[in-house]
């Protein structure tokens, strides 16, 4: 049955080699391969943007791609944003100011999906927001604390710009 | 310095843990020699299985075993009837219940026929193919108003109809007063099937570890302690056999509460039969095929009222809609019934309802529980009544609303928890003054509203008003310890998914204990720290849970203190609790810290006093007489896209009343939340089934969730704090507050907009195409 492909991925920048499956989702390798289980899944068909990471710098949804397509390329998950609990990035402390998570499922996708945007558009209007999470679900928040918290973080993350940059990679 | 926490927005505690991604939910559990599960499930909503092949599945390399009803031996079994009927008079129930596998008949699309267990989920679904299942298609029974006809298929054979279960209750007699009116509104009301889709799918693992003859289940349900009760019996093994941890929960909202689904009673069997640890997890379309929802019912109803628009009285058949099973009881029903009767007092009332069969999923509570479906119906009458009598939506409801004076008020009919319907406590017109307040009624629809017709614009607005009886019992319980290091640690038996528990129940111990917040931890859903209790259902966590760790915490405070006028040698009132440890007052040097305390409380040598406990620990239990009702307003103004008819919600407004606020900033989330599920059901998700019982919308493509678009632009709150009598923190819940009158509120706004006097809603889910439909009928 098996039918192994080496690969060399680099996740929040720690190179890991592997051999998998060509079928395997991305998903499943960030989350049960490699054991960052921060990555959630939500619905597997490209829908609920549960599962977003970055890819080279962009927002993917890794339960649509398969692992062996990130050879060779760097992929950021949520455990990548911060340090440690004590030491949040600027998005995350927004959120947690502004109450934007419940059960917290959907969140490591919105964060994704946010720090991509906001590195794109620092300055985001209320609208510009709305249509940035658009393709990310949350059943808890209504949204709308969500919407909050990316205003609060753009302020935030434009006063202290240098530290994103250097702690995440864009392309 | 020691603040008082209750009644602030703290920050939440668990936060930090969700967002880097290092809180546990079921599917990251990960365990060596771990096997998969994939299930085979139905494909038809009524057929018998006339025989089941599985011998090409088990050649698959990488499978282990395969399933099926035939070898489960004696553990085949239906699962346990979860609520049984309250005492009502001439009450009909047949109980019927799922069983862990289909056996010699499947009654609806997704129900589980047979396990495959493999070294990973790839390989168990790849031998789902495998398996040959011989059906024998039966014609299904799909609508409700036909599943009693005399030709109707019979889901249960042994049954003379698909009849499950037949009320009646009264109030008054609606018959004898019904000559008085000056009006009657007759109509009919239907309320499609929707789903709870929490983002996160259900998921156990089990894992029987046969050295030391104990099972442990981590499981995403919001009753760890029934789940492991349960299990015991089921597997024949003692309560302290068995840990369930419900871990962190991507969302719940009622359905993670139904006990036992089918995967529930299997996964762990399977664990202890091949003694190795065992993974299922629900993908997508299985949560829509077989994650159990609600709504689904059609009214028949009548209202009586006085020309001053007075209601007289209430007469509402109606039918609900089980699903091929009724493990849940009457539970939703009977909120409907309840709930119609809302915060007004009505002294007449017939109600009627036969639950019905169906080859669908089986329908359990999901955030509203029912009450949605009453309010519904009350709601839309009022709103038909004020047309006819020309008063504003408003106006009829505050003239029928139960007065300060009249409480407790009875409503004499029999509610979920078996006891007689009493509203414990209430003050309904301010909700609603504040509510016209807030939108700006009299401004939007004599200014506004006017000139922006004339533009051309279709906009509305709505008010309505509803209760939600809450935080009912039987009960919960706590456990606060004090450590040596000082730190407090608090064990409850309810699950958390979403509820911010982890902070508000610290919220509350560490007032009591007058200690910082961040000193306390929280420890829900592991039934090894706490084994009694119910769970988390009905917007009862703070209530319940939440007077069970106020409780506690003042018994641990009463040791406390006992413990430190022995060594202090002062007495109580003249010690000084607070940044935990406890002085004499006045003379801060004599003075003993907390974690000393809990050291000198739990002595290795020496003698201690007899009928002494040791150690800073109690535990309390909170039940209440009954539960708490809350009560509240929602209004909110509406445009609709006369092309497109989509609707967008420009204000949206919620005066609520759940007695002591706790957490405002995590009430007022509870309730963006409920209001956006509310939107949801009332315009984008409905489940839809087609004439052989095949659900069309199983994926998130189908199914629509609302987005960042589509809710509303602002909600903004307003609280009114009515106590409840019935505990001592006086809370009350606000779980399902934002969800109940959103349907009715989006319905009577859109109507308002459209402003066409006949249209006339009468059914959710609505939707843009069934809005066109109704518009070009009108
Ligand atoms: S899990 Fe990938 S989009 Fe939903
Ligand atoms: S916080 Fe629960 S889904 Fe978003």
């Amino acid at each position: 049955m098996s039918n192994l492909f080496p690969i060399t991925v680099t996740v929040n920048g720690v190179v890991y080699q592997k051999e998998v499956e060509p079928r395997l989702l991305l998903s499943d390798f960030l989350r049960h391969t490699l054991g960052l289980t921060g990555t959630h899944v939500g619905c597997e068909h490209g829908v609920c943007g549960v599962c977003t990471v970055l890819f080279d710098g962009r927002p993917v949804r890794s339960c649509i791609m398969f692992a062996v397509q990130a050879n060779g390329h760097k992929i950021t998950t949520v455990e990548g944003l911060s340090k440690d609990m004590e030491h949040l990035h600027p998005l995350q402390e927004a959120f947690s100011e502004k109450h934007a998570l419940q059960c917290g499922f959907c969140t490591p996708g919105f964060l994704m999906t946010l720090i991509a945007f906001l590195h794109e558009n620092p300055h985001p209007t209320e609208e510009q927001i709305r249509e940035a999470i658009s393709g990310n679900i949350c059943r808890c928040t209504g949204y709308q604390n969500i919407i909050e918290a990316v205003k609060l973080a753009a302020i935030k993350m434009n006063a202290s710009r240098e530290n994103v940059a250097n702690e995440l990679s864009f392309p | 310095m020691t603040t008082s926490y209750i009644g602030e927005s703290v920050k939440r505690l668990e936060d930090a843990r969700l967002l880097t991604g290092q809180a546990l939910f079921v599917d990251d559990v990960h365990l060596p020699k771990m096997l998969e599960v994939a299930f085979l499930r139905s494909s038809y909503a009524h057929a018998r299985i006339r025989k089941i092949d599985v011998s090409e599945a088990l050649k698959k390399t990488g499978v282990v075993a395969v399933y099926t009803a035939q070898n489960l031996g004696d553990y085949w079994q239906a699962g346990p009837l979860l609520v049984s009927p309250p005492p009502i008079k001439r009450l009909t129930f047949h109980k019927k219940t799922q069983v862990i596998l289909a056996k010699d008949k499947v009654r609806y699309v997704g129900e589980p026929i047979a396990a495959v267990v493999a070294e990973n989920r790839y390989i168990a679904e790849d031998a789902l193919n495998d398996i040959i299942v011989d059906f024998e298609p039966l014609p299904a029974v799909v609508d409700l108003e036909k599943a009693l006809l005399p030709d109707a298929a019979l889901i249960h054979e042994d049954l003379p109809s698909n009849l499950a279960a037949h009320v009646i209750q009264e109030k008054g007699n609606y018959f004898a007063i019904k000559d008085q009116a000056d009006l009657i509104i007759k109509r009919d009301f239907s309320y499609d099937h929707g789903a709870a889709v929490a983002m996160e799918n259900r998921a156990i693992v089990a894992d029987w570890d046969s050295k030391g003859q104990q099972m442990t289940v981590w499981d995403t349900t919001q009753a760890p302690i029934p789940i492991m009760n349960g299990l015991a019996g089921m597997l024949g093994l003692s309560e302290n056999q068995v840990r369930v941890i419900a871990p962190f929960l991507g969302g719940a909202f009622g359905p993670k509460i139904m006990m036992f689904y089918s995967e529930e009673m299997l996964i762990p069997w399977i664990s202890k039969q091949l003694g190795r640890p065992i993974k299922w997890i629900e993908d997508r379309q299985e949560n829509f095929l077989a994650t159990t929802h609600e709504r689904g019912q059609t009214h028949h109803a009548e209202m009586a009222l006085t020309k001053e628009g007075k209601i007289l009285g209430i007469h509402d058949v109606f039918l609900h809609d089980t699903g091929a099973y009724d493990p849940y009881g009457l539970t939703v029903p009977i909120n409907s019934q309840c709930t119609l009767l809302g915060p007004y007092d009505v002294k007449n009332y017939y109600s009627e309802f036969s639950v019905i069969f169906t080859n669908k999923m089986i329908v359990t509570p999901y955030r509203g529980a029912g009450r949605p479906q009453g309010v519904f119906v009350m709601e839309r009458l009022l709103d038909l009544a004020a047309k006819e009598l020309h008063l504003t939506p408003s106006e009829i409801r505050s003239r029928n609303f139960i007065l300060p004076e009249q409480f407790p008020y009875k409503n004499e009919i029999i509610y979920q928890d078996f006891a007689p319907l009493v509203y414990d406590s209430g003050n309904y017109a301010p909700a609603m003054e504040k509510a016209l307040e807030l939108i700006d009624y009299k401004k939007f629809v004599e200014e506004e509203q006017p000139k922006l017709r004339a533009e051309g614009k279709n906009i509305g607005i709505g008010v309505v008003s509803y209760v939600e009886g809450t935080g009912i019992g039987p009960y919960e319980g706590a456990k606060v310890t004090v450590g040596a290091s000082g730190k407090v640690s608090v064990a409850t038996g309810v699950g958390t998914q979403g509820q911010s528990h982890f902070t508000t129940f610290a919220q509350i111990v560490a007032d009591v204990l007058k200690v910082n917040i961040h000193d306390v931890t929280l420890v829900t859903g592991d039934t090894f720290k706490m084994n009694w209790g119910c769970g988390t259902f009905a917007s009862r966590g703070m209530v319940v849970a939440g007077n069970a760790c106020y409780a506690a915490a003042m018994a641990v405070r009463e040791k406390i203190l006992k413990l430190a006028s022995e060594i202090l040698e002062s007495s109580i009132e003249n010690l000084e609790l607070g940044d935990s440890k406890v002085c004499v007052k006045g003379m801060p040097e004599k003075k003993i810290t907390l974690g000393e305390l809990a050291v000198k409380a739990n002595p290795l040598r020496g003698a201690v006093k007899p009928g002494t406990i040791p150690g800073l620990e109690a535990a309390a239990y909170f039940g209440p007489s009954t539960g708490a009702t809350s009560n509240g307003v929602h209004a909110a103004i509406v445009e609709v896209n006369p092309k497109t008819l989509r609707v967008d919600i420009l204000k949206y407004i919620v005066v609520h009343d759940c007695g002591k606020v706790i957490n405002p900033m995590v009430v007022e989330g509870q309730i963006h939340g409920g209001v956006a599920q509310g939107i949801g059901n009332a315009y984008y998700e409905q489940l839809v089934y087609d004439k052989k019982g095949q659900l069309l919308t199983a994926s998130l493509m189908d199914y629509l969730l609302p987005t960042s678009y589509d809710v509303p632009r602002k909600i903004i709150t307003g609280h009114i704090e009515t106590p409840s009598p019935l505990n001592p923190l006086g809370v009350k819940g606000t779980g399902e507050a934002g969800t109940i009158p959103a349907a009715s509120l989006f319905v009577q706004a859109v109507e308002n907009a459209l402003d066409n006097p006949k249209l006339e809603i009468r059914e959710v889910p609505m939707s843009p195409n069934r809005l066109f439909e109704l518009l070009k009928e009108s």
